[in-house]
């Protein structure tokens, strides 16, 4: 699908993305210049804490910023070289489905309880294509298949409530698949799952990235899922993306503060652990309101390394090798 | 430390359901929680780990007396918790206290947050009223909130400063152990690290035990001196916390440690993976033979016909697997 | 998805001043920021400054026969007329007014009192007491109520007691139902089982933990009952079941019954009276439902 397009032009480009929440507490900007790009067939992965607005930017790219209180501000969301924040909702409808499929955290809420799957997914096939009952039913038969679920003729024929919290994700993701997206958004896919079933369900989006060549946004909180899944990684706070690059140079050698942070604050599992127990690393304080953001960088005032500057003027992003990029004073003023 | 302070379960059981209820047919049985014993040393932080439905906040919150025990015994030093009445049970909850998981849900909305913290030492009725209000302002500040924020309600903290008050409340009584029930699985990962350090803190200064219930290997490993894997309501595994991720022996617990993604994993390594199949079967029927043989990667005739027990080496280390 | 959304971090920032914000004094802003809401408020209080104070300034005893039968509302120096005795309808509608408010106001607290008891300790302790108790209810829920109540008043004589009396006995099932599926949510939740290990014990769960949390939509209930208690009495006035010697509207309105068609003024002035009165309270329910339901707060 993407083979007209040359290589490095990419699938999904966002540019300067700007999103505004009107609140009580008045007015916060929950995405602040976010440019994203995704070239198809790769994984790109979305970490930060809750609000950073990794969820958000999926939103925005589906066209489902809740408006009022949302909007987009400026930027542009182009797919395949269409801008997506032109179209009206019953384009941008047509485009989710058939060219950008999501899957959310709780496959719970998101499945109708009183349709069986089967039903589910073939009607998410006929909503964008033209085909009879039994096709889509087929199709859907097909993608339960894909999704590796056992015995997919029965279990077409189950209601959500029937099928485990695994099973159910492996629905989802077959129903945002069954119109074969070049999009996959994937928002906290396995928070709710065990761990066994989080790996499961990790196989199977890898597997698919592969056999069909569809690019995967995945928004996680986990720096380990996007070690072992993602290509390249954008690394969110308050709003912003402030470390982007390859999975290889930003993890093992993250240039950002927060971004050190994030990593070494995990207690990471390893085979040998230590005798003795050591003390964690901690980010002090938390994340910032969005509604009273000064003027510096956000991440200032929980920063060890922050100088004058920082809270003075927000960094841009700065190229710190050929595929990665930091926003950040510290490494401006050594790179200077 | 003249008096014993360990925290002993044996054989403990607790199952649901099985009763009749007026009109309606029988329920069945779910075995929750089906024979688990461990021993927690004074002072020292025993985990269990295991997927949903394993049964460990079950054994948490038996251990607690805050669901009925069907069988077995828990006993705090020399007081047998699992044998009080209810009186007897009011007046010994001071010495064991609970952290919950959600930070949201486990502080009432309507009260202070002073008056949460200081609600077991008034039901209690510990020290003047004064004195539980020094107490309190204290609490406030070894859990590294301010004193003055004891005015303010749940819904004007954090997640994780709501959790320092679950934590202030748990230390009100002075208890020798805490149950901490998946204390950090809702917070974000910075704010994560500096609960683990406070409690890890808080354990040496007041020789706290921490019983440690958790889903994340990663956290577990960090902070747990034991560590027991549960599985459809049994341990099937348990060692000190060097020897289980050095050494595992039970399938289960190697597809646990597989299964969990690392900042050092990369993309070629999943695919060597062991990985298991399917869900746990549900604890309503279960099988007369090893538990976890239905998805067992090496699993012989003989595993779906015995149960294998839990037998420990010289070292400690316990496994129930015939393979071990 | 919601977590990304600006609520909460502006929540985590406003702990770092300290500022008591207490969750009624957010209830009752957003109470106010609800204009229906507020319009019937005002309307309530209109109401009842017109049958308590109204008195003062019109001093006529509702009673007394001052003047011909069925004079016209403003045509002979009679605001709202006379009705088919020729007594002050200005006057009655005052009085009146007092004593169906009271009516509705204490039907209502009986009845809350029994529908809260009874689902508080249904939805506590669940099994077999909550089994005997919920048969009971439904037991009430399914005599109709108006016969029931019409029962009562006949068997025990139509005095303002037995009349009240009668109407909270037959309207507090909606209450215990409420009141214990409330129960049922609330005692799942960690904070109960916090207070329970910090020794507290079962009465002190369901009247300091469980209760407090669980009034917001029982307020709700209680306040629609008010008005429909007010209707109910109107009703078994109109049917003939209520004291001939305590003035009411629904009293007013029994008793011009049979004069409807050449007087009806005499009908539709308590009528609408009894009209306003209730939609103020639906109003206010309306308002305090979405003031007390924290799902709708967050936005």
């Amino acid at each position: 699908m993407s083979s007209a397009i040359a290589n490095d032009v990419p699938l999904l480009s966002v540019k300067d993305l700007v999103v505004d929440f009107k609140t009580r507490a008045g007015n916060a900007r929950v995405l602040d210049h976010v440019s994203l790009d995704i070239k198809a067939g790769k994984i790109l992965g979305i970490v930060g804490e809750s609000g950073c607005g990794k969820s958000m930017t999926a939103l925005s790219i589906m066209g489902l910023v809740p408006n009022p209180p949302g909007k987009i501000t400026s930027g542009s969301i182009s797919l395949n070289g269409r801008e997506l924040t032109d179209l009206s909702e019953e384009q941008l409808c047509d485009v989710r489905g058939s060219e950008i499929g999501m899957i959310f955290q709780e496959p719970m809420t998101s499945l109708n309880p009183v349709f069986t799957v089967g039903e589910q997914i073939a009607e998410s096939v006929r909503l964008h294509e033209k085909a009879s009952k039994q096709a889509a039913m087929a199709r859907a038969v097909d993608m339960l298949k894909a999704v590796d679920i056992p015995e997919p003729e029965i279990r077409a024929r189950a209601y959500p409530h029937q099928l485990s919290g695994g099973m159910r994700q492996r629905v989802m993701i077959a129903m945002a698949l069954a119109c074969r997206p070049t999009l996959l958004i994937a928002d906290e896919p396995t928070t709710a799952l065990d761990a066994t079933v989080q790996a499961q369900i990790f196989d199977l989006l890898q597997d698919l990235q592969r056999d069909t060549g569809t690019a995967i946004v995945l928004i996680t909180h986990d720096m380990g899922a996007i070690a072992e899944l993602a290509d390249d990684v954008a690394v969110m706070y308050a709003g912003r993306i402030i470390e982007t690059g390859s999975v290889s140079n930003v993890l093992s050698q993250p240039q950002h503060p927060y971004t050190q942070g994030l990593i070494t604050c995990v207690p990471h599992l390893v085979p040998d652990p230590p005798i003795e127990r050591e003390v964690l690393r901690e980010i002090p304080g938390m994340v910032p309101a969005l509604t009273n953001l000064g003027a510096g960088c956000a991440f200032e005032p929980r920063c060890e390394k922050a100088f004058a500057r920082c809270k003075a003027e927000k960094p841009a992003l700065l190229q710190i090798s050929e595929s990665q990029f930091g926003a950040c004073w510290v490494l401006e003023e050594e790179s200077a | 430390m003249s008096a014993n302070k360990d925290l002993v379960v044996k054989d403990l059981k607790v199952h649901f359901g099985g009763g009749k209820k007026l009109l309606s047919g029988r329920k069945p049985t779910v075995h929750a929680v089906d024979g688990v014993s461990f021993t927690i040393p004074a002072g020292k932080t025993f985990g269990v780990v295991g997927e949903s439905g394993s049964g460990k906040t079950t054994t948490a919150l038996a251990i607690m007396r805050l669901v009925d025990i069907t069988d077995g015994s828990v006993t705090l030093g020399d007081t047998q918790i699992s044998a009080l009445k209810k009186d007897e049970l009011r007046a010994a909850r001071s010495r064991f206290q609970i952290i919950f998981q959600d930070p949201f849900s486990s502080l009432d909305p309507r009260k202070r947050a002073g008056e949460i913290v200081r609600q077991p030492l008034d039901l209690m009725s510990i020290g003047t009223p004064s004195e539980r209000a020094a107490a309190v302002s204290e609490l406030f500040e070894q859990v590294g909130l301010r004193p003055e924020q004891q005015h303010l309600f749940p819904h004007q903290f954090s997640g994780g400063q709501r959790q320092r008050i679950g934590l202030a409340r748990a230390l009100s009584t002075r208890p020798d152990l805490i149950v901490c029930d998946e204390p950090v699985s809702a917070l974000d990962v910075a704010i994560q690290a500096q609960i683990l350090n406070l409690m890890s803190t808080l354990q040496k200064e007041l020789g706290l035990t921490y019983l440690f219930i958790s889903h994340d290997l990663g956290v577990v490993q960090h902070i747990c001196d034991e560590i027991a894997v549960m599985y459809l309501g049994q341990i099937v595994e348990q060692a000190d916390r060097v020897t289980l991720f050095k050494n595992p022996k039970h399938p289960y617990t190697k597809a646990l440690l597989e299964a969990v993604p690392t900042v050092h994993g990369n993309k070629r390594d999943r695919s060597q993976r062991t990985r298991l199949h399917g869900d746990p079967p549900s604890p309503i029927n279960l099988p007369k033979a090893c538990r976890f043989a239905s998805r067992c990667p090496r699993a012989e005739s003989r595993c779906h016909n015995d149960i294998p027990p839990l037998e420990e080496n010289d070292a400690g280390h316990k496994v129930a697997c015939f393979f071990a | 998805m919601a977590n990304s959304t600006p609520n909460h971090s502006a929540s985590d920032a406003a702990s770092d001043e300290i500022k008591v914000s207490h969750p009624f004094a957010e209830m009752v802003s957003m109470f106010f920021r609800n204009y229906a809401a507020v319009a019937g408020l005002l309307l309530l209080i209109a109401i009842i400054l017109f049958v308590f104070v109204g008195p003062y300034f019109h001093p006529t005893d509702p009673f007394e026969m001052v003047w011909a039968p069925f004079s016209k509302p403003m045509e002979e120096g009679f605001v709202l007329g006379t009705d088919y005795l020729g007594r002050d309808l200005l006057a009655a509608m005052m009085v009146g007014g007092q004593v169906s408010m009271a009516i509705g106001l204490s039907a209502a607290l009986i009845s809350l009192f029994i529908g809260v008891t009874v689902g508080a300790f249904a939805g506590y302790y669940g099994g077999f007491i909550e089994e005997a108790l919920m048969r009971f209810t439904e037991f009430f829920q399914v005599l109709p109520t108006l016969l029931f109540s019409m029962v009562i008043v006949a068997l025990f004589g139509a005095s303002l007691l037995t009349v009240t009396l009668a109407i909270g006995v037959v309207s507090w099932t909606a209450v215990a139902r409420v009141t214990r599926s409330e129960f049922l949510r609330i005692r799942e939740l960690e904070y109960v089982a916090a207070a329970r290990s910090g020794s507290a014990s079962d009465w002190y769960l369901i009247f300091k933990v469980i209760l407090p949390n669980a009034l917001p939509p029982i307020i709700v209930q209680a306040n629609l009952m008010v008005g429909s208690a007010i209707l109910f009495e109107a009703a078994l006035s109109f049917l003939g079941l209520s004291d001939p010697n305590v003035m009411s509207w629904g009293q007013v309105i029994g008793s011009n019954r049979p004069y409807i068609l050449d007087s009806g003024f005499t009908v539709a002035i308590p009528g609408f009276a009894i009209f306003l009165t209730v939609l103020a309270i639906s109003l206010i329910g309306d308002g305090l439902n979405d003031a007390l339901n924290p799902k709708l707060r967050q936005r």
